[in-house]
């Protein structure tokens, strides 16, 4: 593009790149991508103040060390690959670890309002696998103050003005133009298959159309709803990562999947219970006598057995989420000795989780979010007695694969257009729908910093990336956006016709029992083969949905035949993902293979979408290696994980401590039967 | 006999078409902790009415169903509120008739999803938002109070839901009023350390025709907050700070 504006193409459009997805990720993508002087197009589903982000609750891990007991980003780091079972790659954790304490400041600057200690920094509660006090947050609803922080600093873009490659304003041209209520289809993509743009669907007037972005971000969370009920907002199918998987894009990871220990199960939902509640204090128990007539808060201290304190002592109730829904579900499952209810005369599915020794003012400032949630769905108030909760799905460590580039010091080399690109050149991923992370299993309150950190490391990376492109999208005739325009109203239209007798929210209630049942907390073979089968029923059975709504307005229920079928679509990945990966890792947890297996398995799942085409169901083909291409330079990039700053080991969360060796000085965490004294427990580690 | 939940809901394919606009009443089965959000999925999986009438599903928006997002703002018997939070043993404990309806005051899309931009421009009108350098490392923000924290913290909780403007009687087609969500976002922004030095472009947003003049004190937005903004506080502040500023901001200038 020598002598063409980098600003404006030749028929005086501004060029623009694309965020789809508008949580915490999208969001940190958009503004780095204005401070670099780029124009957006952000599309969201919602608008981007509904987006999903609003419900994690607990808070953002950020080793400041401000309470004086020897944290720091290298324990962050050691203590996340720790808790994610080696599957995660360090260096991108490592640049995360690191960055973040800055990127809890830029938020504290943006106005999030973070709960305080008396000299006025920023306070951090305990949170699961580590045995520091590292998680900021604002009450109990720190997602939702973190993404209106960057959505009003995105709005302020939305006022500004673009200004060509000479400063001069162009009138008229704001830095960000937001998509509200559009539906991602699928990305644009030229002859080389580099993508282009994207075609969106307008969920109000249902109008199909293909938009040109220099490079495209998809940041569009995770695919929870594929299991029914989970702790997700409805909005979370996965359908924007799917349409791109089945465009070409590698899914890496599927499999690990993350269950929450503590929520409350709904007909609608299952609604989290923050583990902030365990970090400040509360603990988990079930009777000591499994037919234990009395109500939770009659039954003495000695008769209660808090089976997460006796076996860990340490972590006590703050082992990581996927060892403590074990615990959680063994308990319920296997041992029967979930809590009595007289009138059923049946053990429920439902543990005790609680706070009713802490101090109700404490918990006033810390956790009314959550308890207020509580108290509102069930109707109890968990003030004064144990609230009942059980695990749920609640995020995957899984998404698009992407790439990132490492420094010689194992960290990521800052603007290179790898960090955070799909194999689908011109493509990125961030947040949730990335794979990068978390490894087999995310710590708590590391989700929102990941979303975040990825953002920052995205935007520019598109920026550069947009330096680099031989051909800018807005250079490309029409004619290639038209075509793509043309498939897929083509697709939605076919949708409107549909005239069989299945009803599409009947089969995904069926895929969300099925998921449920076969492929969460423990996994078996056998179960995962008829899971499988059941998918490519659920498969056929969707080619004979009848759509009683034919309306051009509002029509949500031909979108959601759409959301249907991509859920299909990554639900198999995630299936046979589970069902070739023969060892127990993380969130990954085969009975028939109890044990993690690094000489076969200390690798990355990685999924290429095939078939699907007319009459064949799709299938996953599994690879070990990748190449794709990136501004004119092949790269090759296989399965292996960056293993290079933490050497695996194996996790004993039974011993104070063991996540981390560099943590010399520990930290003395008081006995959670102290749990009221709460608050002072900042006690110096030397 | 098997317990039902009766719904009779507003419906309307379009704003343009008013001659659609009718009620649908169904009949659903009853199921522990149900909220009206189930019921209205439970009529995406078997949509027909009453009478036995095969219908479209209900259109209205939901997301995060845990109110914190305030997608699912609606009339639920006559009150504006969030839906995911409507019991139906407490809304409906004798088997009660509920009634679904739209918001009145946005423009209407179809069934009992409305058009809330508009609360979303007027957050841009009255800037709400830090003017920050940029999101490159400047260190520690200012140091705040537990007090400051405190104070903000519940105005932060606003999910531009709507319901305030929708109990509101000055937000009407002959108004302009701004309504109290705008105007407590004012309140907050002045109260950040940082935030606080872009006051008087907040204040003079709100010194203009829809301002915080606008405000009749029926107090009913304080009513219906579901996060329990102390929203009639906030619009007394924001007052007190647009008088100060004409009085005494041009010594200031």
């Amino acid at each position: 593009m020598a002598q063409k504006s980098v600003t404006y193409s030749d028929s005086g459009k501004v060029r623009r790149v694309i965020v789809v997805g508008g949580g915490l990720a999208g969001l940190t993508t958009v503004i780095k991508l204005c401070e670099a002087g780029v124009a957006v197009d952000l599309f969201s589903l919602v608008p981007v103040k509904r987006s999903h982000s609003v419900c994690a609750q607990g808070g953002i891990n950020a080793s400041v060390n401000t309470k004086g007991e020897g944290d720091s980003p290298q324990v962050h780091l050691e203590e996340t690959v720790y808790g994610g079972d080696f599957l995660a790659n360090q260096s991108p954790v490592k640049g995360m670890a690191d960055a973040a304490p800055g990127i809890v400041f830029m938020l504290d600057r943006m106005g999030v309002p973070f709960n305080r200690t008396p000299e006025g920094l920023l306070d951090f509660r305990r949170f699961g696998g580590t045995l520091f006090h590292r998680t900021a947050f604002a009450g109990a609803t720190t997602g939702q103050q973190l993404l209106y922080a960057l959505d009003e600093q995105v709005r302020r873009y939305e006022t500004l003005e673009v200004e060509d490659d000479k400063g001069v304003v162009i009138r008229g041209e704001r830095m960000v133009r937001k998509f509200e209520f559009w539906d991602f289809l699928s990305v644009v993509q030229d002859d080389g298959g580099i993508v282009r743009g994207i075609v969106a669907q307008d969920l109000k007037s249902m109008q199909v159309r293909a938009f040109p972005g220099d490079c495209v971000c998809l940041a569009t969370g995770g695919p929870g709803i594929i299991f029914g009920r989970s702790t997700n907002s409805v909005i979370n199918t996965g359908t924007a990562a799917s349409a791109v998987y089945q465009q070409g894009a590698c899914y890496a990871n599927g499999e690990f999947i993350q269950v929450h220990p503590t929520a409350i199960p709904g007909a609608d939902k299952l609604r989290l219970i923050s583990e902030s509640v365990r970090g400040e204090g509360g603990r988990v128990w079930v009777p000591r006598d499994p037919k234990e007539g009395r109500a939770g808060a009659e039954v003495p201290e000695g008769d209660r057995d808090y089976f997460l304190e006796e076996k860990y002592p340490g972590y006590g109730n703050l082992v990581p989420r996927d060892i403590a829904s074990r615990e959680l579900f063994k308990k319920c499952f296997h041992e029967k000795r979930g809590v009595y209810n007289p009138k059923s005369s049946k053990n429920e599915n439902e543990v005790y989780l609680d706070v009713s020794h802490l101090p109700a003012d404490m918990l006033k400032k810390k956790l009314a979010g959550v308890l207020e949630t509580y108290e509102k769905f069930v109707g109890e108030d968990p003030y004064t007695s144990p609230m009942r909760v059980f695990p749920a799905v609640h995020y995957s460590m899984g998404g698009l694969w992407v790439d990132f580039e490492r420094t010689s010091d194992g960290s990521l080399v800052k603007g290179s257009p790898r960090n955070q690109a799909t194999n689908l050149e011109g493509l990125y991923a961030a947040g949730e729908c990335d794979y990068q992370y978390h490894g087999a299993n995310r710590l708590g309150a590391n989700s929102l910093l990941s979303c975040i950190y990825a953002g920052l490391v995205t935007g520019p990376a598109m920026a550069s990336y947009r330096k680099n492109v031989a051909r800018s999208a807005w250079d490309f005739p029409a004619s290639l956006f038209e075509k793509a325009e043309k498939r897929e109203r083509a697709k939605y239209e076919s949708i409107l016709k549909m005239n069989g007798d299945e009803n599409p929210y009947v089969l995904h209630e069926e895929l969300g029992r099925t998921m449920l049942e076969g492929c969460t907390v423990e996994r078996h073979n056998d179960e995962l083969t008829k899971v499988i089968a059941k998918i490519d029923e659920l498969s056929e059975r969707a080619k004979k949905i009848g759509v009683t709504d034919t309306s051009s307005r509002a029509n949500q229920g031909a979108q959601f035949v759409r959301h249907l079928n991509n859920m299909l679509v990554v639900a198999r990945v995630i299936a046979q993902g589970a069902n070739n990966r023969d060892e127990s890792r993380g969130a990954h947890f085969k009975p028939a293979f109890k044990e993690r297996d690094d000489k076969n398995w200390l690798r990355s799942t990685l999924a290429l979408h095939a078939g699907g085409d007319g009459a064949s169901l799709p299938t996953v083909t599994y690879v070990r290696a990748l190449d794709y291409s990136l501004c004119g330079k092949a790269i090759h990039a296989t399965d292996d994980v960056d293993i290079s700053l933490v050497k695996p080991r194996a996790r004993r969360y039974e011993q104070a401590g063991a996540a981390s060796t560099v943590a010399v000085a520990k930290p003395s965490v008081p006995a959670a039967k102290a749990g009221a004294t709460k608050g002072e427990s900042s006690q110096s580690a030397e | 006999m098997e317990r039902t939940v009766r719904l009779k809901i507003r419906r309307q394919d379009a704003a343009d078409k008013p001659e659609t606009r009718r009620w649908e009443e169904f009949s659903v089965p009853w199921q522990p902790q149900m909220n009206v959000i189930s019921a209205l999925m439970h009529i995406q999986r078997n949509p027909v009415t009453a009478d036995g009438t095969t219908v479209a599903p209900i259109v209205w928006e939901m997301s995060c169903l845990e109110e914190v997002c305030g997608a699912c703002t609606m009339l639920v018997n006559g009150r504006v509120r969030q839906s995911c939070t409507a019991l139906v043993d407490q809304i409906a404990p004798g088997g009660e008739v509920i009634t679904l309806e739209p918001m009145t005051k946005f423009p209407l899309v179809r069934d009992l999803v409305v058009d809330r931009s508009r609360m979303f421009e007027d957050l841009k009108r009255v800037k709400a938002w830090v003017n920050l350098d940029g999101s490159h490392e400047l260190g520690p923000g200012p140091r705040q109070s537990q007090e400051n924290q405190e104070e903000a913290y519940p105005l932060s909780r606003c999910m531009t839901c709507g319901c305030c403007l929708e109990a509101c009687p000055q937000v009407n087609p002959r108004s302009t009023f701004i309504g109290p969500a705008a105007i407590n976002q004012v309140r907050l922004f002045n109260l950040h350390p940082s935030g606080k030095m872009h006051a008087a472009e907040r204040l003079e947003a709100l010194m203009d025709e829809g301002g915080v003049d606008g405000c009749g004190k029926a107090q009913n937005c304080v009513e219906v907050c579901p996060k329990e903004i102390p929203l009639v506080d906030s619009i007394a502040q924001v007052s007190r700070q647009t008088t100060k500023h004409m009085l005494f901001g041009w010594l200031l200038k």
